[in-house]
């Protein structure tokens, strides 16, 4: 009887994996099939017209970028600091850190569509930003912020104590010891943070819709209105009776941009930090 | 091979088994058993006949493939990836190494411990009952009797009666090793293996541990490998000597414990119980 | 660990820094107290559950904001997609710990880690091209709860196996060998060792899925249909909280708007509980 139950549970077993495998093929293949007749080179530099049905998706990468860089560029600088603190001056169980920790935490689980509300209430409106491409920037910018600091203080705790020991007998003062041994030893986990929070951030949609805005056409400057690749997507799924092939091709180059990025995090994780980090 | 006694599927009583060590009739037999890992050689052409109702301790050097050896004995080797065993293992003349036995039914009969003493974070009792719930002991009241049957032949029923729901995991490493070996009796095995069942435990444990494998001699054959040699000629009927001989390790003398210790037929095993080897 | 020493500039200037990154989380709650407080002083709590329907544009008289039946999508929504992806993921993650060979079971798990990282607009998208006609051939309308349940299934199984194959990996390898050992079949080792060994981890994992099935918002908003009435069937279409915030803050005015925030801190409520709920289960013992 019990090998008769085993036998069962091994078929299952191996149905399941059947299972999700053909599934996930199927959405691969057709996001392929139909999205790789679309694309051209044409189609990622030109503006789009009538409401996206035809044309390209020049300006939406430009917005996508622009995006993606206030998000990168506010996130870093308050993030590695604060994995520095946590991962360097902060003692096991210190209040202070395991405040900020579990603030993170909490940060971590917060549903992209409250990050929108947020946004939306505190940039757009009570700090005047408007929706725009830096409102949006900033919202993604306070939501990938705990995975950047999660990887940097990983990164920063597999260099060894040594090189602590062996600065601090040299008489090399914290800041000295920060700047010279422990950011370049740390560099790795801190790439793979960034990437990883690029990939979040591109994959982000409901926090951008009522923060960078709709407007398809080319952003004159951050505080215009600019429209994300996954925002198209949606936009063009939804709303745009026509707009499927598009959707697909943006599609398409969403889905490349991020196995790109994929790809580049495990070669990086694999090569400098043997695995230290899980995604 | 279907009619193999290995296919069996009941429980036997131990009292129904006949206890001895002097009829000196071979348990199991292995010929010219020898294992690979990789292609490369563990142990080589190792004959030895472990009798029954004996304890046989299997001494030598680290890395002489003495736990290898063991672990054929029930085919744990099966899990080892890149494991490839050749020769015969006779158990009731049944050869086990036979891809076709069925392993559930083997490692039923002999039972196998650990150097570690290993309990998964269950309670006490749950360590001893689930083997039985999974070798088909239907009511639960069948499966706690036998579970604290074995915990008094084990000795350990004083120690743990007012804490069967605790984790196994509070008791001290002698009281895991014994709860570890009462899991393998639980399910009345023929053999009993133990790999270094003492090297994790401080030396009042060990000799609980130790007059517990002696009080298991006449009703189950038990092989222990051990590198401790007061403990091997303290519990042996039977002793035999793992050495590295070339690239792989094999068996260079096995005799009764008495002969072995006092005028050991082999050079190298005499300079290594010496202590001048080794 | 050795840490650097003492009091510094450098160290005020960084816990500053972590300071302001670690009052994120009380911004966000400030502002959506500051802007739900309209709704919650002149609507009041009481009428977000007992108001006929959910009709907030009509201001705080005419205007009516019953959160029920959105409540009962989301429920319903996320109870349905745990209830598939719940099952499928354990078994990916035992699948890829004790039944794939060696190399299969990376392959499948690289597959898992590339199925996580697909954007929930794509998945929206799919699931609206060719999952909804599907369904609809078969039950019109094809928006529907089902619908959603699947396209989440799909969404939060990545994230059910990945946590749970990490908890089964640190399972200690002896304990297996032990029960190899006791002659027990795979599955029997899988249940009396492994499963009450790694359950704490498991439960966390489901319950992090389902906290993120309960914050998504695209893959629902687009498959869903998002009518606001309570579900009679699988095939009816539903609304739930998070896409109703998607559909309706864009022109949402006065105490419309401001009931909307009221709906983002019920969500941010149930996800704290949910995530503080995984963490109390990780933490506390296991065993039986």
């Amino acid at each position: 009887m019990t090998n008769w139950t085993n036998r069962i549970a091994t078929v299952l077993m191996w149905f399941t994996a059947l299972l999700v495998t053909s599934v996930f093929l199927w959405i691969i293949t057709d996001l392929l099939r139909q999205g790789i007749t679309h694309l051209s080179w044409e189609f990622l530099v030109t503006a789009p017209s009538d409401a996206g049905r035809s044309g390209g998706i020049g300006p939406i990468l430009i917005s996508t970028l622009l995006i993606l860089g206030v998000c990168l560029l506010t996130s870093v600088p308050i993030g590695v600091p604060t994995a520095i603190l946590l991962a360097e001056f902060s003692r096991k169980g210190h209040w202070f850190g395991r405040l900020i920790r579990s603030s993170l935490d909490v940060l971590a689980g917060v549903p992209s569509i409250v990050f929108g509300l947020f946004g939306n209430a505190f940039f757009c409106f009570y700090l005047g930003m408007g929706f725009s491409i830096l409102s949006g920037g900033l919202t993604l910018s306070c939501m990938v912020l705990p995975l950047l600091i999660r990887s940097t203080e990983e990164g920063l705790r597999s260099v060894p104590d040594d090189y602590r020991q062996a600065a601090t007998a040299l008489g090399l003062s914290d800041a000295a010891t920060l700047w010279r041994i422990i950011l370049p030893a740390a560099t790795p986990g801190l790439i793979v943070g960034l990437i990883l929070s690029i990939s979040r951030a591109l994959a982000e949609t409901a926090a951008l819709l009522f923060t960078s805005g709709y407007a398809d056409r080319m952003p004159q400057s951050l505080m215009d209105s600019g429209r994300s690749l996954s925002i198209h997507i949606y936009d063009l799924a939804m709303n745009v009776p026509g707009g499927e092939a598009q959707a697909y091709a943006t599609a398409m180059v969403l889905i490349a941009l991020l196995l790109i990025i994929n790809v580049a995090t495990s070669w990086a994780s694999t090569r400098w930090l043997h695995g230290r980090i899980s995604l | 091979m279907t009619t193999s006694p290995l296919i069996t599927q009941t429980i036997r009583p131990w009292a129904n088994r006949e206890p001895c060590c002097k009829t000196q009739l071979p348990h199991i037999t292995t010929t010219n058993l020898s294992v690979s890992y990789n292609g490369k050689l563990a142990i080589d052409h190792v004959n030895l006949p472990i009798n029954r109702g004996c304890i046989t301790t299997i001494i030598g050097p680290s890395g002489c493939g003495k736990s290898t050896f063991l672990s054929c004995l029930n085919r744990m080797t099966d899990l080892a990836t890149h494991c490839k065993v050749s020769g015969s293992i006779a158990f009731n003349d049944t050869d086990i190494t036979n891809p076709k036995i069925n392993l559930i039914a083997l490692r039923r009969q002999i039972g196998m411990n650990f150097q570690r003493p290993n309990p998964p974070p269950l309670s006490i009792q749950k360590n001893l009952t689930f083997p039985l719930k999974q070798h088909g002991i239907k009511r639960k009241a069948d499966r706690v009797a036998k579970a604290q049957t074995i915990l008094r032949r084990v000795g350990l029923w004083d120690e743990v009666k007012d804490r069967l729901q605790t984790p196994a995991l509070r008791l001290s490493g002698g009281q895991q090793q014994r709860l570890c070996i009462a899991r393998a009796l639980v399910l009345s095995p023929e053999v009993l293996l133990l790999d270094e069942p003492c090297s994790a435990l401080d030396p009042i444990a060990s000799g609980v541990v130790e007059d517990l494998i002696t009080s298991l001699r006449g009703q189950y054959t038990v092989v222990v490998v051990t590198h401790n040699l007061a403990q091997a000629r303290r519990i042996a009927d039977n002793v035999a000597m793992f050495w590295m001989l070339g690239q792989a390790g094999t068996i260079i003398e096995h005799s009764p414990v008495a002969p072995m210790f006092e005028s050991p037929q082999n050079e190298i095993t005499a300079a290594y119980l010496r202590g001048e080897r080794g | 660990m050795s840490r650097l020493p003492s009091d510094t500039p450098l160290k005020w200037g960084l816990r500053i820094i972590a300071a302001i990154a670690g009052t994120i989380v009380l911004l966000i709650v400030l502002f959506l107290v500051i802007e739900a407080i309209p709704a919650l002083q002149t609507v009041g709590l009481k009428r977000f559950f007992t108001d006929p329907s959910w009709h907030p544009a009509g201001g705080t008289e005419a205007g009516t904001f019953n959160l029920i039946p959105m409540l009962v999508g989301t429920i319903l929504v996320t109870a349905g997609a745990i209830l598939i992806a719940a099952p499928l993921g354990i078994a990916s993650a035992l699948f890829c710990q004790y039944y794939a060979p060696l190399r299969l079971g990376k392959l499948y798990r690289h597959l898992i880690e590339l199925l996580a990282g697909i954007p929930s607009v794509v998945y929206g998208f799919w699931g609206l091209v060719v999952l909804a006609p599907l369904i609809r051939q078969w039950q019109p309308p094809g928006q529907s709860l089902l619908t959603a349940i699947l396209i989440l299934a799909l969404m939060i199984l990545p994230t059910v196996m990945l946590l749970s194959e990490s908890t089964l990996r640190s399972v200690s390898h002896s304990y297996i060998q032990a029960a190899n050992a006791l002659g027990l079949s795979r599955w029997a080792i899988i249940q009396s060792v492994v499963l009450p060994t790694a359950r704490g981890g498991i439960i966390t994992a489901v319950l992090l899925g389902a906290g993120r099935a309960v914050g998504e918002t695209m893959a629902v908003l687009m498959v869903a249909g998002n009518v606001v009435q309570m579900p009679d069937n699988l095939f009816a279409p539903v609304r739930t909280i998070t896409a109703n915030i998607a559909l309706e803050l864009g022109y949402a005015m006065d105490h419309h708007r401001s009931a909307l925030f009221v709906t983002g801190l019920m969500l941010m409520a149930i996800i704290v509980m949910l995530v503080g709920f995984a963490h109390w289960i990780n933490k506390g013992h296991v065993y039986d």
